[in-house]
């Protein structure tokens, strides 16, 4: 079967259909640079991806010390052997010429090189200065979901209690914070119910804002296999463009922006008034049936229809589908994530699985995804805003047990208010309470919402700012200190995809010029700070990866999270395997909730809840009342309309996203040549009955303008749904001549200029979905088509109309049957 | 008139006043993203609950107003957020912010107990219209103090260390 595709062109390969309850059978995906030959590749080192949250396993080329291509894992069970285009393709980034390779400080206005010691000395002296005049509230910490889990944790244990702040969140609050927090209202606790092995036994997968074709691609090949085999599952697709995923679905619903929570609703509402509930079930494993059917009494189809601009019938279509699964899988991503009513909309899909009984089973299988590829990582190890292993801050036996753990006094670490969340970090630092930001692989000058306002956060000279980075991004460019990281393939750490599967990533080769690892960055800096626990030793004890590693499994013990099964002998002989993995588990779990609810009990849950409306705290003692057995939670959740409604002067809905071919702000996917070559620029979608309104068509310069900001772009005509805008998030500015920032002579570019500053009062996750914006012609096209994809959901609503998105020889990827190839931990990848 | 109407014109005063306030809070604070916005989800409820309370007393023959109008292009507003967006930088609204949130924590509570004394009532009178719509408000009253008392618990400890 082995052959060359183009997998610009051809995003997710030849099909191998599989039938419902059968293994995904494997097929190896393999990408060599141009000349490399397989046989002069010398050593294959065993590897994960970080472009995404799907955790795909794969094996990094290595000759004379370089990096020459990547191959799948075909042991592994997250994908079979396969990879998806930045999987294939992104690793190339590692050696572009403008990596970052010595430290940088800023002197008179100018970021100049430095070495090391002088760059860490003044990261140390201003910390200390500021511990000693304004305490350890002036410092914070905003990291990633991109490093590893040491990484993450070393960080977590020298923040908390080390320097002591509150303010220490990850940037997965843009991508992940409402997964988590959905997962904490119905289940007392985070932690992945289902797994992705559920796709091989569903026969409904709802996808709930999920572009999984473009967000997971290498998952989208198992449905795409599925489909086309033996029994194949019915899809059910929520989301306002017409991805790949509604061309496949039996029923496809493209809602107002923002009314989700109308929409999931109306789900229940017919659920429960068909009777398609599990009673049994309910009646063991759940608390609130009673009031969730009261609060969605009134909320039929009918209603939901006029809310959400969805046909009535198509909403039954959509009940009667979910309701009559015998085994239902529903993913969520960000169009709920990020969009209005978030929490309380996520909370609605946990609801679905609750009354139906779809839990704990194979094909049963419910997945709050993760955008980012550590992001579970984050979340576990507390640096996203919660205390590491899942520990409750209200709860002092848990804080104790931490302090226990650390080796300090409970009081050392801050428990006295939640962990500060991102927005609000960079409110204290607007306001000026806070007055150091360390930022560690993340981009919140072209990430986060509203971009004039994080710039001039960013750029205050009481400020300062270290950006930790593999390159010279926007917000490093406003940086006091910069320093240049180490990333995948140049370090060794573990990983967790957003199905629980851990796996480790090795060092393949150095890293260039003098980058250090993250890790070794956070420990040099906790040594020049001295930190000690209470009986005067080191607070950190660990020195490198494996011993990091060693040190979180202790602080994992006992907890949901638990990876005492695990060791990195353990994950290099075996692949991924899936956490708790302990003495009563050593092969890891599949699922949770095989058994019953484990984690909600009042004296174990990781959080004792919020309004899912205005965000306010419960306390232990409503929670003992409402929930004293430890049941999932059935929280009903009223809709409430979007704090921005379009108006006259902003008629359109404006949502940002992502495209199948590059993550996050570029840093990466824009330095890898097919990548970039597929979609290299910002583009804007609009209706085909918009346009013809306005008289725009393919190809023309628009501007997108909101009270916040505006961008140019060149105007994409889709089948996106009609009063809607979309503007990729992708792109900043490094590669243009405004380098941090619009100028001059550089209109604004990227999407986020125009976003609204709006978090969800739960999750505190930033609302990228229900901006309103204005659209207007600069100039007409030349001819040219917009750079948007057309493999997408970007495609021309006229197809054929534009050339195809094609990557030509140079991505030229093999596909084969795997033929017994030794892989990675066997060729002595250390 | 007696005292049922007397506690239904109090409350009215009441939500009347926090629907106010919430919005004017709201936009005093427009910085202060969180607050500027959920409170104008609160004010909702208390729109609400003037209009139901008005309802209520109509039935009873007693007259109250409408809920407040609240137009987000009043020059008042205006001025409050340009005021808000000029002070931006600075840390000393902080402790402004509490002062607010408290006295937003204050006027709730204020309703709550006369929610409280209404419910009683209708249930000492066999009034059951009255105390579905105690039941029905009451909970969203309780929720916007509960609000108003998180928000001080989390920004509280950094604003007052940090002056």
């Amino acid at each position: 079967m082995e052959d060359a595709t183009d997998r610009i062109a051809r995003p997710w390969g030849a099909r191998v259909p599989y039938g419902r309850h059968e293994t995904w059978p494997a097929r190896v995906d393999t990408y060599l640079a141009d000349g490399v030959e397989p046989g002069s590749v010398q050593r294959w080192v065993q590897s994960a991806s970080i472009l995404h949250s799907d955790g795909d396993a794969m094996d990094i080329a290595v000759a004379d010390g370089r990096m020459v291509g990547v191959r799948g894992r075909d042991v592994d069970r997250v994908n079979r052997g396969r990879l998806g285009p930045k999987d294939l393709f992104g690793w190339q980034a590692n050696a572009s010429r403008d990596r970052l390779t010595r430290p940088l400080v800023r002197r008179s206005g100018q970021l100049v090189e430095t070495d090391w010691d002088t760059a860490m000395d003044l990261v140390a002296a201003r910390s200390r200065e500021l511990l000693d005049s304004r305490g350890p509230g002036s410092i914070g910490f905003y990291t990633s979901g991109q490093l590893f889990l040491e990484e993450y944790y070393t960080l977590t244990v020298l923040a908390r209690a080390g320097i002591g702040t509150n303010h220490l969140d990850g940037n997965t609050r843009l991508c992940t914070a409402t997964a988590a927090e959905a997962l904490k209202e119905t289940f007392g606790c985070d932690g992945q119910p289902g797994s992705y092995d559920d796709f091989d036994h569903a026969d409904v997968v709802a996808l709930f804002g999920h572009n999984i074709a473009e967000t997971q691609p290498v998952q989208w090949m198992r449905l795409l296999d599925r489909l086309e085999g033996a029994d194949p599952p019915r899809l059910l697709c929520v989301d306002p463009r017409p991805t790949r995923v509604a061309e496949h679905a039996a029923v496809h619903l493209a809602p107002r922006s923002g009314t989700n929570v109308a929409l999931l609703n109306a789900l229940l509402h017919e659920t429960i008034r068909h009777e398609r509930i599990d009673r049994d079930f309910i009646a063991a494993h759940t608390v609130g049936f009673e009031e969730l059917a009261a609060r969605v009494a009134d909320c039929t189809p009918k209603w939901a229809a006029e809310i959400c601009d969805v046909p009535a019938a198509r909403i039954e279509e959509a009940a009667e589908l979910v309701g009559t699964a015998d085994a239902l899988v529903s993913t969520v991503l960000q169009g709920v994530y990020q969009s209005h009513q978030a929490t309380a909309a996520a909370v609605q899909v946990n609801n679905l699985h609750l009354i139906r009984g779809m839990l704990g089973r194979p094909g049963a299988g419910l997945l709050q995804m993760n955008g980012q590829p550590t992001a579970q990582n984050t979340r576990e190890c507390g640096a996203n805003g919660d205390l590491p292993g899942f520990r409750n801050w209200q709860n002092d036996a848990h804080v104790a047990d931490l302090a226990r753990v650390w080796n300090v006094e409970p009081e050392t670490v801050p428990h006295f208010a939640p962990p500060t969340h991102a927005m609000q970090i960079f409110r204290y630092a607007e306001q000026g309470s806070l007055r150091m930001l360390w930022i560690s692989g993340t981009n919140p000058a072209v990430s986060m919402p509203e971009l004039s306002r994080m710039r001039s956060i960013l750029s205050q000279e009481r400020l300062f700012t270290v950006v930790q980075d593999l390159y010279l991004t926007e917000t490093a460019q406003l940086a006091d200190v910069v320093l240049p990281a180490a990333t995948w393939g140049e370090k060794t750490g573990a990983l967790t995809n957003a199905d629980r599967t851990v796996h480790l990533s090795c060092k393949a080769v150095e890293p260039p010029g003098e980058a250090r690892p993250d890790l070794d960055i956070f420990l040099d800096y906790a040594r020049r700070m001295d930190f000690r626990d209470k009986d005067g030793g080191p607070l950190i004890t660990w020195d490198d990866p494996e011993s990091a590693f060693e040190a979180w499994k202790r602080c994992s013990a006992g907890r949901p999270c638990d990876y005492t099964g695990l060791s990195y002998a353990k994950l290099r002989d075996t692949s991924g395997i899936q956490w708790p993995c302990d003495d009563r588990a050593p092969e890891g779990t599949a699922r949770l909730y095989t058994d019953g609810i484990s984690w909600a009990g009042p004296d174990m849950c990781e959080s004792y809840g919020k309004d899912l409306e205005t965000g306010a705290s419960q306390e232990v003692v409503e929670y003992r009342s409402l929930n004293p057995d430890g049941r999932a939670m059935l929280k009903a959740a009223a809709y409430l309309p979007p704090h921005e409604e379009p108006d006259e002067e902003y008629p359109f809905r404006l949502t940002t996203g992502r495209t199948l071919y590059h993550f996050h702000t570029r840093t990466k996917t824009g330095r890898a040549p097919q990548l970039n070559d597929a979609a290299p620029d910002v583009w804007v979608e609009v209706s085909a009955a918009d346009a013809e309104r306005l008289g725009l068509g393919e190809g023309d310069l628009v501007e997108v303008t909101s009270r916040r900001g505006r961008l140019r772009g060149r105007l994409r005509v889709s089948g996106i749904r009609t009063g809607l805008l979309f503007v990729p998030f992708h792109y900043g500015y490094w590669d243009t001549d405004g380098g941090s920032g619009p100028g001059p002579d550089t209109p604004g570019r990227a999407a986020n200029e125009t976003t609204i500053t709006d978090w969800d009062p739960a999750s505190k996750q930033p609302l990228f979905k229900t901006a309103t914006a204005a659209l207007t012609l600069v100039e007409r096209g030349d001819g040219r088509p917009s750079p948007a994809p057309t493999t997408t959901a970007s495609a021309p609503v006229a197809a054929g109309s534009v050339p195809p998105t094609a990557g030509g020889p140079a991505a030229r990827t093999t596909q084969q049957e795997p033929t017994g190839f030794p892989h990675g931990h066997e060729e002595g990848a250390r | 008139m007696n005292g049922i109407d007397l506690t239904l014109r109090t409350l009215h005063r009441g939500e009347r006043r926090l629907a106010h306030e919430l919005v004017a809070v709201g936009e005093r604070h427009a910085t202060e993203h969180e607050v500027h916005h959920v409170a104008a989800d609160l004010a909702r409820w208390s729109r609400e609950h003037v209009r139901r309370l008005a309802e209520t007393a109509a039935e009873r023959g007693v007259k109250l107003g409408e809920p407040p109008e609240h137009s987000a292009d009043g020059v008042f507003a205006t001025l409050r957020k340009k005021a808000s967006e000029a002070f931006g930088h600075r840390p000393e609204p902080g402790l402004l912010l509490l002062r607010d949130l408290r006295e937003l924590h204050v006027a709730a509570a204020e309703n709550s107990l006369h929610w409280e004394m209404l419910a009683q009532a209708a249930q000492a009178s066999k009034d059951s219209g009255l105390l579905t719509l105690a039941s029905a408000c009451h909970p969203q009253t309780l929720r916007q103090m509960r609000w108003t008392n998180t928000m001080i618990k989390n920004l509280s400890p950094q604003i007052l260390t940090s002056l």
